[in-house]
C-alpha cells in the first residue's frame, strides 16, 4: 500500500526524520493562509498524488508571496495532471502540500527496502541525491552504498555512521544523518514498510540536514496490525473496477487490453497473460480468483470484466486443484443467464471435477452462447485472439 | 530414491483444525496414502481431529507423541511465522508452509532463526506444497494428476514458484508419459525457505530424476543463479518457463515476490539468462511437455 508525500512527510517527522514545515490544503484560500502560516520568503506547492512525473507536468511550484500561492494552487486544482504514469486523461488533483523552500548546499539519497538475496532489508544510500535511484545505478554504481539491517537489531548506530560517512557526510552532520538512518530503520520495521525513500535529503546552505521529499510503502501482508495506516488508504487513484475487486477479495488488476481473462492462482493468471500476448492479442486484466474461490466470488469476477467497456473477448483459464471446474462452470452458466456473454467466451477447464463441468458447459449453449472450448491454453488464446480480431 | 519426503516420513499439520485448510488437506494428504499422524491446535489438545488423529496444543508434544519429522503449517499469517519457528525448535526437519499472506518482515525474523537450525528445510510460505508421486503429499496440490515413477520410466523433477503452474507441468507430462520424481512448489514470497538453487541440488543429485523443469516468474534473481548453478553443474536436460513477460513494471501481480522493480529481474532478462544456460525455455507453459520430450530426445 502506499501513502502520499504529506502522510509520509508526517509520519517520518513523528519517527525522528527533519522535515521542514508545510501545510497541506485542499482550497486556494487555505493555500493563501498556508503561505503566510509557513512564514518563509520562498515555498513551494506540490500536487499530492501518488503518479510521478509532476514536476514536467508543472505540478510542483515555486512561489515568492501569498498570492503567487493562490494562484498556483487554483491551477493544479483546477486542471488534470497528465504525465507518462497517468495515461493521457490525466488525474484529478484534489490535494496539495504548500512548504517552506530551503537553499540547498547539496542533495542525497537514502532509502530502505528489502534484499531478497540477502533475505533482510538494505540501506541504500549515495551522494548523488535528487535524481532516480535506478539512474545513479546505471551511471556511476560506485557512488551506491549498500548496508543490510539486522533482522532483530535494526540499524546500529556505528553502521548510520559508516554509511554517513561514505556518501560525504562530515563532523556534526555525520552523526545527525547517522540518527537519521538509524530512526528511518526502526520506522521501517516498526509499520512493516516495502520502501522507504528519501529523495532528495539535503544540507542547506545554513548546515541542516532536511528529507524535502518522502516515499513510503507498506507490505500488504502485515496492514491488519496497522490499523492507524489502512485509515490513510485513499483509493482516489485506483480504478473503481479494482476496488470492487479487492471488496469481493479477488486480485484482479486492470490493464490496457481488449481481451479479459480469468485464472485461478497467480501464477497460471500471469503465464494466461503471456499466452493471450503471444499470440498477438492484448490482456484486458489480470485476475486470479484463487483456490478457495466460491460461487459468489466467480460470479463477481464474471460481473467486473464484464464491466470494462474496453473487453472483447473472455478467456476463461482454469486448472482445478482446490477450486472444482464444476463450481466454476456454474458461475459461468449463472453469469449468462443474469448477465449474458454478448463477447466471445473462449473456456479451458483441466483438473478437479472437469468432466463434469465439460458436460454442464455442453448443456448449456442457450445460456453461454458465444462459447467455445478450448483444449489448452495455446489453443484457448489462439481462439479467443482469432475471435476479437 | 525421492528428496526430502518419502513413504515413511510422519507428518503432522499445524492448525489441524482450523478453518484456514488445515482440515480439509489434513484429509486430502491422509486420502493419498502420506503418513499423517496427528496435529496441533492450541487449545485443543487432547482431542481427535475428523480423521481420528490425535490433536495436541505444541508441536514438540505432538513430536515427543507421534515421531513426525515433518509438518504442514496451515496456521493463519499472524501467527504463521511463529508456528514455523515453533516446529524447527520442537525437532521437525521438513516444515512446509502453505499460508499465504504471510508478513514479510516476519520472514525476515524466521530466516535469521533457522541459521541455528542448519538440519532444517524449510518449503514456502505461500506454496502449494511438495509431493512424491505414490509415496507422500504435504500440500494441496491435486494427487491424482501426478505419476509415480516404475522401473526404467523416464522421470522428470519439477520446480516452481507457482502453485497452479505446477500442475499444469505435471499434467503434461503426465500426459506424454513421464513419472515425477517430486514436484515441489518453493512459493511465491519474497522471502522464503527453499530456493531454485536449492531444490535444483537436490534434483542434479538424485539418480532417479533424470530431467527438470523449473517454473519461475517476474520478480527477484533467483531463477538467474539457478540457471548459473545449472550452467556449472547440471548435465540433466532441463526446461524452464517464466511467467510475466506481459507484467507492467511496479504492480504486484498476485504473489507478494512478484513486481518488477528494476532491470534483471523482468521475463526477458530470466529467460535470456536460463537460455545461457542451455536450459530449453519454452514462451507458453503449454508447452512444457512438448519441450521436455524435444529436449529429452536431443540429450
Amino acid at each position: 500500500m502506499k501513502i502520499h508525500e504529506y502522510q509520509a512527510r508526517d509520519l517520518l517527522g513523528k519517527a525522528g526524520v527533519p522535515v521542514p514545515p508545510a501545510r497541506v490544503v485542499d482550497t486556494v484560500d487555505q493555500a493563501y493562509q498556508a503561505y503566510r502560516d509557513n512564514a518563509a520568503p520562498m515555498q513551494v506547492v506540490k500536487a499530492q498524488v501518488f503518479a510521478g512525473g509532476r514536476g514536467k507536468a508543472g505540478f510542483v511550484k515555486l512561489v515568492n508571496s501569498a498570492d503567487e500561492a493562490k494562484t498556483a494552487a487554483g491551477w493544479m486544482l483546477k486542471n488534470r495532471m497528465v504525465s507518462i504514469q497517468t495515461g493521457p486523461d490525466g488525474i484529478d488533483v484534489k490535494r496539495l502540500l504548500i512548504a517552506a523552500a530551503v537553499d540547498i548546499a547539496k542533495e542525497y539519497y537514502v532509502s530502505i527496502t528489502l534484499d531478497r538475496v540477502r533475505g533482510t532489508p538494505i540501506v541504500i544510500a549515495s551522494s548523488e541525491g535528487g535524481m532516480e535511484i535506478e539512474e545513479v545505478a546505471k551511471k556511476n554504481p560506485a557512488a551506491i552504498i549498500k548496508e543490510p539491517l539486522h533482522p532483530h537489531l535494526g540499524l546500529l548506530p556505528y553502521q548510520g555512521l559508516k554509511i554517513a560517512k561514505l556518501i560525504g557526510f562530515t563532523g556534526k552532520q555525520a552523526s545527525t544523518v547517522s540518527k537519521l538512518l538509524v530512526n528511518l530503520a526502526k520506522f521501517y520495521f516498526a509499520y512493516d514498510c516495502s520502501l522507504v525513500e528519501i529523495n532528495p535529503l539535503v544540507i542547506t546552505k545554513t548546515g541542516e540536514v532536511l528529507a524535502l521529499d518522502a516515499k513510503v510503502q507498506f507490505d500488504d501482508n502485515a496492514l491488519f496490525r496497522h490499523p492507524d495506516i489502512v485509515a490513510m488508504k485513499d483509493d482516489a487513484e485506483t480504478d473503481p473496477l479494482e476496488v470492487r475487486a479487492t471488496q469481493a477479495g479477488l486480485n484482479y488488476i486492470k490493464l490496457d487490453g481488449s481481451i479479459a481473462c480469468l485464472v485461478n492462482g497467480a501464477g497460471l493468471a500471469m503465464a494466461t497473460m503471456d499466452v493471450i500476448k503471444l499470440f498477438g492479442g492484448n490482456p484486458a486484466n489480470f485476475l486470479d480468483v484463487g483456490g478457495g474461490v466460491t460461487a459468489d466470488g466467480a460470479k463477481e469476477a464474471f460481473r467486473i470484466i464484464l464491466a470494462d467497456p474496453k473487453v472483447k473477448g473472455i478467456l476463461v483459464n482454469i486448472f482445478g486443484g482446490i477450486a472444482k471446474c464444476d463450481l466454476i462452470a456454474d458461475a459461468l452458466i449463472n453469469a449468462g443467464k443474469e448477465i449474458g456473454f454478448k463477447v466471445p467466451l473462449v473456456v479451458r477447464l483441466e483438473g478437479t471435477n472437469v468432466e463434469i463441468a465439460r458436460k454442464m458447459l455442453d448443456g448449456a449453449r442457450t445460456e453461454l452462447p458465444t462459447l467455445q472450448t478450448a483444449i489448452d491454453l495455446n489453443d484457448a488464446a489462439k481462439k479467443v485472439v482469432a475471435a476479437t480480431q | 530414491m525421492s528428496v526430502l519426503v518419502n513413504k515413511n516420513t510422519r507428518v503432522i499439520t499445524q492448525g489441524i483444525t482450523g478453518s484456514g485448510g488445515g482440515a480439509f488437506h489434513t484429509k486430502g494428504c491422509l486420502d493419498y496414502g502420506t503418513k499423517m499422524v496427528g496435529g496441533t491446535s492450541p487449545g485443543k489438545g487432547g482431542t481427535m481431529d475428523a480423521n481420528g488423529l490425535p490433536v495436541f496444543d505444541t508441536v514438540s508434544e505432538a513430536v515427543k507423541a507421534t515421531g513426525a519429522t515433518a509438518s504442514m503449517v496451515f496456521v493463519p499469517p499472524a501467527f504463521c511465522a511463529d508456528a514455523i519457528m515453533e516446529a524447527a525448535d520442537a525437532g521437525i526437519h521438513i516444515i512446509v508452509a502453505i499460508t499465504e499472506g504471510v508478513p514479510v518482515n516476519d520472514m525476515v525474523k524466521v530466516k535469521h532463526f533457522l541459521k541455528d537450525y542448519p538440519h532444517v528445510t524449510l518449503i514456502g510460505p505461500n506454496c502449494p506444497g511438495i509431493i512424491t508421486p505414490g509415496e507422500c503429499k504435504i500440500g494441496i496440490m491435486p494427487g491424482y494428476i501426478h505419476t509415480p515413477r516404475k522401473n526404467g520410466q523416464k522421470t522428470v523433477g519439477i520446480v516452481s514458484r507457482s502453485g497452479t503452474l505446477t500442475y499444469e507441468a505435471v499434467f503434461q507430462t503426465t500426459s506424454r508419459g513421464w513419472a515425477q520424481s517430486n514436484a515441489i512448489g518453493i512459493g511465491g514470497d519474497p522471502v522464503k525457505g527453499l530456493d531454485f538453487i536449492d531444490v535444483l541440488k537436490l534434483f542434479n543429485d538424485d539418480p532417479e530424476t533424470d530431467a527438470i523443469v523449473m517454473i519461475g516468474e517476474i520478480g527477484g534473481t533467483s531463477e538467474v543463479d539457478g540457471a548459473d548453478f545449472i550452467k556449472q553443474h547440471v548435465k540433466k536436460p532441463v526446461v524452464g518457463f517464466i511467467a510475466g513477460a506481459s507484467a507492467p513494471p511496479g504492480r504486484r501481480m498476485g504473489h507478494a515476490g512478484a513486481i518488477i522493480s528494476g532491470g534483471d529481474d523482468t521475463a526477458p532478462a530470466k529467460m535470456a539468462a536460463m537460455r545461457l544456460a542451455g536450459i530449453h525455455v519454452c514462451e507458453s507453459p503449454a508447452d512444457i511437455g512438448a519441450t521436455l520430450d524435444q529436449a529429452w530426445a536431443k540429450k
